[in-house]
C-alpha cells in the first residue's frame, strides 16, 4: 500500500517546550528530537504533565513556552501534512458507546478518506485486538477493556505513520500488551512514530525515554517568570 | 487548513459523509431524544387555547407569533445535547484533529441537527396551525419561514453549544448567548406569517431569512469550529 511520498522522513522536533496548568509550571526546556522509526516512552509521575505535552504534540492545545516542529516547519504552518499523517489516542477512548465496534471504525475510517477493501480491513483490525464476533454490538455492551480495544483496533486500520498514544494500555490484559507490543516493534520497524504515555515496563529494542521529572522546572525560573 | 478545502481532494466528501452518516445514525438510535423538541413544541401549543382563549379570533391572531417563539425554544431545548454527548467520549476531540477542516464535519454535524429538530418542527407546525385557527393564507409562508429560518436557528445555537459544552451546566449561558442571536430569526419569521394573514406579500420577509441562512452558512461552522477548539483545549 505505501507509495514512495508515504516513505518521506518524519522528524518532530520540540525545542525547549515548557507547559503548564492552570498557572502552574509543568516542566521547562524539554527539547526532543523524534524521527521515523522512534518509540517513545514518556515517563513521570501523575500529574507530571504527560497528557498535556502529548495533547501539545497533537496540536489540541499550545506549549506556554518553545515550538513544535514537523519535517522542520511549525505545527500550525504544516498542520494538513502533520494530521494526515497523526493518529491520537486521548485519555478519552473517542469510541461511541451508541454504535457498534465495526460503525465506530467507520467513522474513522471516513475522517481519513480511506475506503479501500474497507469492510475486510475492519474485520481484521478487530480480529486483531480479540473483538471478532463483537463487531455488530451497541459498545457500551462491551467491558471497559473491550472498549478500550475498539480504540486500539485503529492501530491495525489506520494508515497514519504518527501515533500518539496517552495511556494506551489502561485495562488491558498481559496477553493484550504482549501483542500491543509487537504492533508498536512493528510500525517502527516499518518507519513509523510511536509517541506513548505508559507506566508498564516496555520490551521493545528501539524504546527511548524521556521522564519529564528531569525537566521540573527550577526555583530561579519560577521567580523570574521563565 | 486552507490546502485541506481544495475542491481536487476527494476526502473532503468522505469525511462530510462519515460525520453525516455517524450523527444520523446515533439520532436514530436515541429516538426518544429525537422526539423531545417535537412533544414540547406539541405541548405547549395545546395549551395555548385551554390557557388563553378557545375563541377562534384571538387564537388566529396569536397563532404566528406563537407558533414561531415555541418553535425557537423548542431549538434551543434540543441544542445543549448537540456537542455534549462528542466531548464526553472524546470523539469531539478526533473530528478536530481529522486532516480535514474543521468546517466541514462541523457542517456535517449541524446539518444533522436540523434534520433532526428544525425539519420535524416545521413539517409538525401546519398541523399545530390548525389547532391555533391560523388562517389558510398562513400555511405555506409558516412552512417556508420555518424551513428557512430552523436553518439559522440550528447554525446559531450551535455557536452557543460549541462555547459552552465545556461547562458542566452551561444551560443558562447557552439561553442567554443564543437568545439576543435569535431575535432578528423571530421578528422576520413571524412577521411573514403574519403579512401573509393580512394579505400582504411576504417574500420580503423570505428573502432576509434566506439570506440570514446564507450569511450563518458561511459564517457560523468557522465559529462553531473556532469554540469547540477552544472548549477542547482545557
Amino acid at each position: 500500500m505505501a507509495n514512495s511520498k508515504d516513505q518521506q522522513a518524519l522528524a518532530i522536533s520540540l525545542d525547549n517546550i515548557a507547559c503548564q496548568r492552570d498557572e502552574r509550571q509543568l516542566f521547562s526546556g524539554l527539547s526532543i528530537e523524534i524521527n521515523a522509526g522512534d518509540v517513545l516512552q514518556l515517563l513521570g509521575p501523575n500529574g507530571a504533565g504527560k497528557t498535556t505535552l502529548l495533547r501539545c504534540l497533537v496540536s489540541l492545545s499550545q506549549p506556554a513556552v518553545g515550538e513544535i516542529r514537523f519535517n522542520g516547519q511549525a505545527l500550525h504552518q504544516n498542520l494538513y501534512a502533520y494530521r494526515s499523517q497523526l493518529l491520537y489516542l486521548g485519555h478519552l477512548a473517542g469510541i461511541k458507546s451508541t454504535l457498534s465496534p465495526a460503525e465506530n471504525l467507520r467513522w474513522y475510517a471516513g475522517l481519513e478518506g480511506d475506503d479501500v477493501n474497507l469492510e475486510e480491513r475492519i474485520e481484521t483490525a478487530l480480529k486483531e485486538v480479540g473483538l471478532y464476533g463483537y463487531e455488530d454490538q451497541s459498545c457500551f455492551n462491551l467491558s471497559a477493556g473491550q472498549q478500550r480495544r475498539v480504540a486500539l483496533a485503529r492501530l491495525y486500520l489506520s494508515k497514519a505513520r504518527i501515533w500518539v498514544l496517552d495511556e494506551p494500555l489502561t485495562a488491558i490484559d498481559k496477553a493484550g500488551i504482549a501483542k500491543l507490543e509487537r504492533r508498536f516493534a512493528e510500525h517502527s520497524a516499518s518507519g513509523g512514530i510511536v509517541i506513548l504515555s505508559t507506566h508498564q515496563d516496555l520490551k521493545l529494542d528501539t524504546l527511548k525515554q524521556v521522564d519529564l521529572q528531569d525537566y521540573l522546572p527550577t526555583p530561579d525560573m519560577l521567580m523570574g517568570g521563565l | 487548513m486552507s490546502s485541506s478545502l481544495h475542491s481536487s481532494n476527494p476526502t473532503v466528501g468522505k469525511a462530510f459523509w462519515a460525520t453525516l452518516k455517524r450523527d444520523l445514525k446515533i439520532a436514530i438510535r436515541h429516538r426518544g431524544e429525537l422526539a423531545n423538541p417535537l412533544i414540547f413544541f406539541l405541548l405547549v401549543i395545546t395549551m395555548v387555547p385551554l390557557g388563553v382563549s378557545p375563541s377562534p379570533k384571538t387564537l388566529a391572531m396569536l397563532a404566528p407569533g406563537m407558533l414561531w417563539v415555541v418553535a425557537l425554544l423548542a431549538t434551543l431545548l434540543s441544542l445543549d445535547a448537540l456537542f455534549r454527548s462528542d466531548f464526553d467520549d472524546g470523539t469531539l476531540e478526533q473530528l478536530l484533529l481529522s486532516p480535514q477542516s474543521s468546517y466541514i464535519n462541523v457542517m456535517a454535524k449541524v446539518f444533522v441537527h436540523w434534520l433532526t429538530t428544525g425539519v420535524p418542527l416545521t413539517l409538525v407546525a401546519p398541523l399545530l396551525g390548525v389547532m391555533m385557527s391560523l388562517p389558510e393564507a398562513g400555511y405555506i409562508p409558516l412552512l417556508l419561514s420555518l424551513l428557512l429560518g430552523t436553518g439559522s436557528l440550528s447554525l446559531i445555537g450551535a455557536i452557543g453549544a460549541a462555547l459552552t459544552v465545556s461547562l458542566r451546566k452551561g444551560g443558562l449561558l447557552l439561553s442567554l448567548i443564543v437568545m439576543p442571536l435569535y431575535v432578528p430569526v423571530l421578528i422576520f419569521g413571524a412577521s411573514g406569517v403574519r403579512a401573509a394573514i393580512e394579505g400582504f406579500a411576504y417574500n420580503t420577509q423570505l428573502a432576509v431569512l434566506g439570506s440570514f441562512l446564507a450569511l450563518a452558512i458561511i459564517a457560523a461552522p468557522l465559529a462553531i469550529a473556532g469554540a469547540l477548539k477552544m472548549s477542547v483545549n482545557n
